[in-house]
C-alpha cells in the first residue's frame, strides 16, 4: 500500500497564542514593503507599462499591415490569396474592377480598391505574409491595438498602408527587372 | 468672537455643537476616502506593486513636479471612486425583501457615526468652557457599546433582506461573530473603569494625562480589546461575513452603487471610530507624557487635536497591515478564540485588577 499517513503534531502552548504567526507576517510584509515603497528610496522595479513598452523580438508575430515598395507605391496587386488563405476571415478585399483604377506601379496590372483588415477578427496566425506573392502584407511588431467600437478596429488600405510603411529590403521586382535583363545578354558567349 | 459673548448659552451651546458635528463628520468623511486610498497603496507595497497611480483630473498633468507627483501617490483616486460610486447603476434585484434591502446600508453607517459623538478628540480650543467632544455624556463607554452592537443590524439585516444564500451565509456569521466578540471587548473594559472610576470618556483621557497611559497598566486588556475590535469592523482576520474567496462578497453580495458605497463607507468610519476609542482609552487621548494639560490657547488646542489624530492614523495603519500578516479565521477558530479564551482572560483580568484595586485602597 502507498499511502502515507502524514503525522499532525499538536499546535503547541506558545503557537496557540497566535503570536509566532503574528510576528512571521510582519516579517513577511514589512520585507516586501522596505523593498517597494517609494518614499523609502526604492525606484520602480516593474516596467511602468503604457510609458515604456517592450521591445518585441525579430520574427515576432504583431498586427499584419500593408507595405509599400522604395518608390512609395502600393505593393498588393489584389489577387485574393490571404483573403481566402485567413482562417478567421478577418481579411476583405475588393478587387479595381474592369475599369477601375490602375495600379500606381508600371510592373502591376492592378491594386486593391479597398483592404480590409478586422484587427478583432485577426488571430496573427500569419498565413497572409506567408502566402503573399508580392510579399505585400508583413506582420510587424504592433501587439495592443485598441479601439472605443467595432468600427474603428476594422483597417482600411490607408490606415494599413500607413502603419505598415515602407519594405524597402525586399525588392522583388527590381531583382526580377536585373535578372531579365541578364537573360538579354546571352550566357553562352561570355563562356 | 465677541458678537457671540451677548448670545443666549443655549443659542451658544446649539451653534457650537453644530459647528463641531459639521467638522467632525467633513474629516470623518475626508479620512475614510483616504484610508481607502492608504489601503490600497500600502496593501500594493506590501504585495510588490504599485498601487492607484493615474489617475488625475484635466490640466493637473501641467503643474510642474507637484502634479505628477500627486498623481503617482494616487491622490485623486479618491474622488473618482466617489463619483464612480454615484455614478453607477443602482441595481434592485427582483427577489430581495426591498424595505430591509433599503434599510440596511443605512443601519450599517448610522451607528459608526454615532460612536465618534462621545469620543474627546481634543483638550480645549480657545477658551476653557470650549470643549473638543460633541457630547460630554457620562455614560460614554455605555453609551459607544449600545450603538457599536447595533452595527450589526445593518449587516444581518443585509443578509436576510438579499434573500440568497450567500449573503445569508454571511449575516449569520457575523451575528455569531458579534455575540462572541462583543462580550469578551465590554469585560475588557470593565478594568479600565475600575482603575478611572469613571464612565465619562474625557475623565479617562484625563487620568492617563496625569497617570500614565492605561496600555501600561492594562495591557491585557488592550490586547483583548484590539482583537475585539478587528472582529467589530469586519477585518481580516475576522472578515468571515464578507470573505469574498467563499462567500462571493458576503452580506453585500446583492448591492450596487451607493448602497454598496454605503456598506464600505460603514466600515471604514467604524474603522476609524475603533482607532479613535483605542488611543481614547490605552494611549492617552489627545494626551503625551508631557503635554498632560488641557490647552489654553487656540494653538496648544489645535495641538492636541493633531496629537489624536496622528495617534489615530497608526491604528489606521496597524488595522491595514494586519490585513496581509494572517489567513483568515475558520469559523470554528473564531467562536473558539471568542467564548474559550478571550472572555474567561478577560473575566481574569478584572479579577486581578480588583484585587489589586481594594489592596492598595486607591
Amino acid at each position: 500500500m502507498s499511502t502515507k499517513v502524514v503525522e499532525r503534531k499538536p499546535l503547541t502552548a506558545y503557537e496557540r497564542t497566535y503570536l509566532p504567526s503574528f510576528l512571521g507576517g510582519l516579517s513577511v510584509t514589512w520585507k516586501h514593503f522596505k523593498k517597494t515603497a517609494p518614499f523609502l528610496g526604492n525606484k520602480p522595479i516593474t516596467m511602468e507599462y503604457p510609458e515604456q513598452k517592450w521591445v518585441v523580438p525579430e520574427g515576432y508575430r504583431g498586427a499584419p499591415y500593408l507595405v509599400k515598395d522604395q518608390d512609395g507605391a502600393t505593393k498588393c496587386v489584389s489577387c485574393q490569396l490571404c483573403e481566402f488563405v485567413c482562417p478567421p476571415k478577418a481579411i476583405r478585399i475588393t478587387p479595381p474592377g474592369q475599369d477601375g483604377k490602375p495600379a500606381d506601379r508600371s510592373n502591376a496590372e492592378k491594386m486593391p480598391k479597398e483592404f480590409e483588415i478586422n484587427m478583432l477578427r485577426c488571430i496573427f496566425c500569419g498565413l497572409c505574409q506567408e502566402v503573399c506573392p508580392e510579399e505585400a502584407i508583413f506582420l510587424q511588431k504592433d501587439y495592443s491595438l485598441t479601439g472605443t467600437s467595432r468600427e474603428e478596429m476594422i483597417y482600411d488600405k490607408e490606415k494599413l498602408l500607413k502603419l505598415g510603411g515602407t519594405h524597402a529590403g525586399i525588392q522583388k521586382w527590381k531583382h526580377k527587372l536585373e535578372e531579365a535583363s541578364e537573360q538579354e545578354v546571352f550566357p553562352l558567349t561570355t563562356t | 468672537m465677541d458678537a457671540l459673548k451677548y448670545l443666549d448659552p443655549t443659542v451658544q451651546f446649539l451653534l457650537f455643537s453644530v459647528l463641531k458635528i459639521a467638522v467632525v463628520f467633513g474629516v470623518t468623511m475626508t479620512f475614510v476616502a483616504y484610508a481607502v486610498l492608504v489601503e490600497r497603496k500600502v496593501s500594493a507595497w506590501i504585495q510588490d506593486r504599485v498601487g492607484p497611480n493615474r489617475t488625475a483630473p484635466p490640466m493637473v498633468e501641467f503643474i510642474p513636479v507637484l502634479g505628477p507627483f500627486l498623481t503617482r501617490l494616487g491622490v485623486f483616486q479618491p474622488m473618482a471612486d466617489g463619483l464612480k460610486f454615484l455614478l453607477k447603476e443602482d441595481f434592485t434585484p427582483s427577489y430581495v425583501r426591498t424595505v430591509y434591502f433599503w434599510l440596511a446600508p443605512a443601519i450599517a453607517v448610522i451607528p459608526a457615526f454615532m460612536t465618534l459623538a462621545v469620543i474627546p478628540f481634543g483638550s480645549t480650543l480657545g477658551n476653557p468652557d470650549n470643549k473638543m467632544v460633541i457630547a460630554d455624556l457620562n455614560v460614554g463607554i455605555l453609551y459607544t457599546f449600545g450603538i457599536v452592537s447595533l452595527g450589526v443590524y445593518g449587516i444581518v439585516l443585509a443578509g436576510y433582506a438579499a434573500n440568497s444564500k450567500y449573503p445569508f451565509l454571511g449575516g449569520i456569521r457575523s451575528s455569531a461573530q458579534m455575540i462572541s466578540y462583543e462580550i469578551a471587548m465590554g469585560m475588557s473594559v470593565v478594568s479600565i473603569f475600575m482603575l478611572v472610576g469613571d464612565l465619562n470618556l474625557s475623565k479617562v483621557v484625563e487620568y492617563q494625562a496625569h497617570g500614565g497611559w492605561l496600555v501600561l497598566k492594562q495591557p491585557v486588556a488592550f490586547v483583548i480589546f484590539l482583537v475585539a475590535a478587528f472582529a467589530e469592523t469586519n477585518r481580516l482576520p475576522f472578515d468571515l461575513p464578507e470573505s469574498e474567496s467563499e462567500l462571493v462578497g458576503g452580506y453585500h453580495t446583492e448591492y450596487s452603487s451607493m448602497k454598496f458605497a454605503l456598506f464600505f463607507l460603514g466600515e471604514y468610519a467604524n474603522m476609524i471610530a475603533s482607532s479613535a476609542m483605542m488611543v481614547t482609552l490605552f494611549f492617552g487621548g489627545w494626551s503625551l507624557p508631557f503635554l498632560g494639560e488641557p490647552a489654553d490657547g487656540l494653538l496648544g488646542g489645535i495641538l492636541h487635536i493633531g496629537i489624536f489624530v496622528a495617534k489615530m492614523a497608526a491604528f489606521m495603519v496597524l488595522f491595514i497591515w494586519v490585513r496581509w500578516m494572517f489567513p483568515r479565521f475558520r469559523y470554528d477558530q473564531l467562536m473558539d478564540l471568542g467564548w474559550r479564551r478571550f472572555i474567561p482572560l478577560a473575566l481574569a483580568n478584572i479579577l486581578v485588577t480588583a484585587l489589586v484595586v481594594a489592596f492598595t485602597n486607591r
